[in-house]
């Protein structure tokens, strides 16, 4: 009997160890979900077809629209295409530089070359976005003479880089030694059995991170400001000034008549980024090491 | 031991030091005749796997080992050929069964002339890929199933598969450090009679630290201890009427 009380207590406890826990994790939970309701609420209405296919309207037209009570005309198009180029140029070039850099941090290890690139790494991780911005402002956009999405591209591009370095780096140096052995065995060469051993078994992780590079960069507001500027129109031209979508909440902050298309933009941004995220976990999961 | 007449490799005096001064293999010399079995026996820790691997140079890829001595590959120095070519005539199974994760099983045959980027007509694979699976007694059990993932397999399938691997490049030597010492009985079994076999085709060496193992598979027996090769002989012998103390102590229990 004694030891039936125990076992009782002892599963009263737990139970009220689960609530606890339970209750804890719904606190954290509900400004992210506080977050989300109040975007999506306020976000939900401006999202039609014409909100992702047209470009910002102008103030006046904005202006006429609200004086008369209709919708708002036009949409963030212009913003959805200059992220999408800046992304995609500015992945293209980190995704084999960042590759490459963390092979090198984790087969070089003590090296110097490897050294040098590891506190680089580390000091880009953690340099804030808009001196990132001013940097490649001095680099790119005087030099070249006017505001681009390629000089955007660059700045997406510096702070991608140390996430896909690392999240590489890591990758490798938990895939086993015999692995590569294995193919050195075999009388393959260094590189080709990194290349075509090493990194697609390590490919699932290295996919991951760059998802989760790519919608840590894609908010980023302050860099773009310094380099790719902004724009009106739609424009697939990364050699003039560019919008981006996070440019975009910004401009749109700025000018009373056109503030009603916050939330929409704001919608688009951060279902997009929760759609990345989600995909990374679930590549994750299907392709463990 | 009468001397091995056309030894296919010769290790001659060869020392192995991890670091300045920590010798893992010290002044071994031995003589490894054509297809035959030579198993390497002897404690943890004697400096069995620092040997095997020694004789296809996977040491280099680790800074601060030091290898001196001379290994001769039917008279020539293997140590001063290239690596990749070398490592191409002296394959080598380790101790846990690892396919190429991201290879099907084909591509995992096949893998040798991939990392090699030698090309090959599809004949040629499908050549190659049925006659080594054959040969390590794979094909019945995995030929519907080419395109799955190596790894899907059973350990001993795996390690068998592995052996197939190794043997697609048709090595003079197949060196084993501990290959079924993560396999059960039955796999283990499997892999033994296999290698029997398989000593027409290749001369292989196999470190064990299965006495049973090396006696029931072996031509010939090195019994090493602190680094030292101390006795080298026919199997018969060595397991019937070892000549040194410490051999006869380690076959019989007592040691290690
Ligand atoms: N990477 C290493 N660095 C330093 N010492 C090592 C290393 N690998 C093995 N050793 C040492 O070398 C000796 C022989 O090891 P090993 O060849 O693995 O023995 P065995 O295979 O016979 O068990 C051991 O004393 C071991 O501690
Ligand atoms: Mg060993």
């Amino acid at each position: 009997m004694v030891r039936d009380k125990n076992l009782q207590i002892r599963i009263f406890k737990n139970r009220l160890l689960y609530i606890v826990v339970c209750v804890f994790s719904a606190l954290t939970a509900i400004p992210l979900l506080a977050i989300l309701g109040e975007v999506l609420v306020r976000g939900w209405k401006q999202l039609s077809w014409t909100f992702l296919t047209e470009a910002t309207p102008n103030a006046f037209e904005a202006m006429m629209a609200m004086s008369a009570g209709d919708p708002m005309p036009g949409g963030i198009a212009n913003g959805i295409v200059g992220t999408f180029v800046m992304l995609l140029v500015a992945a293209v070039i980190a995704i084999p530089v960042g590759i490459f850099c963390g092979i090198c941090l984790s087969e070089f290890k003590g090296n110097w070359f490897a050294t040098v690139v590891s506190y680089i790494t580390d000091l880009l991780q953690g340099t804030p976005s808009i001196i990132i911005g001013i940097i490649v402002y001095i680099w790119v956009v005087v030099p070249m003479k006017g505001y681009s999405g390629f000089a955007g591209s660059v700045a997406l591009f510096i702070m991608m880089l140390p996430l896909i370095i690392r999240s590489t780096e890591e990758t490798m140096n938990i895939l086993p030694e015999t692995l590569k052995e294995a193919g050195l065995a075999l009388g393959g060469s260094y590189w080709r059995v990194m290349l075509q051993v090493m990194v697609p078994s390590a490919f699932g992780s290295i996919f991951t991170g760059i998802l989760l590079a790519i919608s840590r960069v894609i908010g980023e507001t302050a860099p773009l400001m310094f380099t790719a500027l902004g724009g009106a129109a739609i424009s697939w031209n990364i050699s003039r000034p560019m919008s981006a979508v996070p440019l975009m909440i910004w401009e749109f902050f700025n000018d009373p008549n056109l503030q009603s298309l916050i939330w929409g933009a704001s919608l688009f941004l951060l279902t997009f980024v929760l759609c990345l995220n989600l995909l990374a976990k679930r590549i994750q999961k299907k392709w463990k090491v | 031991m009468e001397s091995i007449k056309d030894p296919i490799l010769q290790i001659k005096d060869v020392s192995i030091a991890y670091g300045n001064n920590k010798r893992a293999v010290k002044n071994v010399t031995a003589d490894v005749a054509k297809n035959t079995i030579t198993a390497i026996m002897g404690p943890s820790g004697c400096g069995k796997s620092t040997l095997l691997r020694a004789i296809n140079r996977m040491h280099e890829l680790y800074k601060a080992i030091h290898v001196t001595g001379e290994i001769l590959l039917n008279g020539e120095n293997v140590l001063l050929m290239p690596p990749t070519e070398e490592r191409r005539r002296i394959g080598m199974v380790f101790q846990r069964p690892n396919p190429f994760p991201t290879m099907n099983i084909y591509d995992n045959v096949l893998a040798g002339y991939i990392l090699n980027g030698i090309k090959l007509s599809r004949a040629e694979k499908d050549e190659i890929v049925e006659r080594n699976l054959r040969n390590v007694m794979l094909w019945d059990e995995v030929k519907d199933s080419l395109t799955k993932r190596g790894t899907f397999l059973s350990g001993g399938q795996q390690q068998r598969l592995c052996i197939a691997r190794s043997l697609a490049l048709q090595p003079d030597i197949l060196l084993m450090d501990e290959p079924t010492s993560a396999l059960d009985p039955i796999a283990t079994k499997y892999i033994e009679d296999l290698l029997v076999q398989l000593k027409n085709e290749v001369t292989i060496m196999i470190v064990t630290h299965n006495m049973s193992q090396a006696k029931r598979i072996s031509d010939y027996s090195m019994f090493m201890y602190l680094g030292e090769l101390i006795e080298y002989d026919d199997s018969s012998v060595m397991f019937t009427n070892p000549k040194d103390e410490r051999t006869r102590s380690y076959l019989t229990g007592k040691m290690g």
